[in-house]
């Protein structure tokens, strides 16, 4: 409780101010773009959905939702077979 | 005499003023009239396998190869003109073709770490797609395939894509 400086009083006072959390609301960009058809042959956008070893993000943290997500997906195991993306890698982007 | 009868000649009469009779036995003859007809002559057969093709003739393909850095520029083009050759000679028809040249793999291939990329777009019987993917699988010169059927979102989205690439054509040519 390093941040919390207690004064005389009961009240307590932070020394920095606590960050109230604004949540930024999660949007499928599939829906909002009205994109149909996720394609294979376009990388550099799948790499949007892949971490820096190349595994597929969650749902959790793109905000996909779950039609598009089994369409990135299949999208990203085709350029994965194609060797436009990798299997494995350190260090993807 | 029994009048249901089949040798009745007051058999169809019969039939006629009894509705209900009437259209049990017309089920009952057309019925045989089918497995008959379906088992000994191959005419009906024949008849709905062509129907049947006709149904679900001419998806849209999509197929992308690598073929392999070795071959020098002429080499990869006739690899190229094979199978377009092959596609065209079972009854496809190829709409776009894309030659994305040299490209660098995400990972090596067959200790390749390079390849000619080649996308070709067309329309055939699904017939097509088998002796294709073995004729992929046979040749040395390929490294990987992949044939994807499109459905409606991906054909305009093929579609989108095609005719951008001939607008950049055009702005080419004009300039």
């Amino acid at each position: 409780m390093a941040n919390v400086a207690p004064t005389g009083q009961s009240e307590i006072r932070y020394l920095t101010p606590p960050a109230v959390e604004v949540k930024k609301k999660k949007y499928c960009r599939f829906k909002k773009n009205k994109i149909k058809y996720v394609d294979y042959k376009d990388p550099e956008f799948l790499k949007k959905f892949l971490n820096e070893q190349g595994k597929i993000l969650p749902r959790r943290v793109t905000g996909t939702s779950l039609k598009f997500q089994r369409k990135v997906a299949t999208a990203v195991k085709r350029a994965r077979h194609l060797a436009l993306l990798p299997y494995v890698t350190d260090l993807l982007k | 005499m029994n009048v249901y009868h089949p040798r009745s000649l007051l058999f169809l009469f019969t039939l006629l003023t009894d509705c209900a009779s009437f259209s049990f036995y017309l089920l009952v003859f057309i019925f045989y009239l089918l497995v008959f007809s379906l088992k000994k002559s191959s005419y009906f057969c024949d008849l709905f396998k062509i129907t049947k093709i006709k149904l679900d003739m001419l998806n849209h393909y999509e197929t992308v190869f690598i073929v392999t850095p070795v071959l020098s520029e002429a080499q990869m083009k006739e690899a190229v003109e094979k199978f377009k050759g092959v596609i065209v000679a079972k009854g496809g028809e190829i709409i776009n073709e894309e030659n994305w040249g040299l490209r660098k793999l995400a990972y090596p291939i067959q200790k390749k770490s390079t390849g000619f990329f080649t996308m070709m777009e067309f329309m055939a019987p699904g017939e097509l797609v088998k002796p294709l993917e073995i004729e992929y699988k046979r040749d040395e010169r390929v490294i990987r395939f992949l044939t994807t059927r499109l459905d409606k979102y991906s054909s305009v989205y093929a579609e989108k894509r095609r005719n951008k690439k001939e607008n950049a054509a055009k702005v080419t040519t004009e300039e």
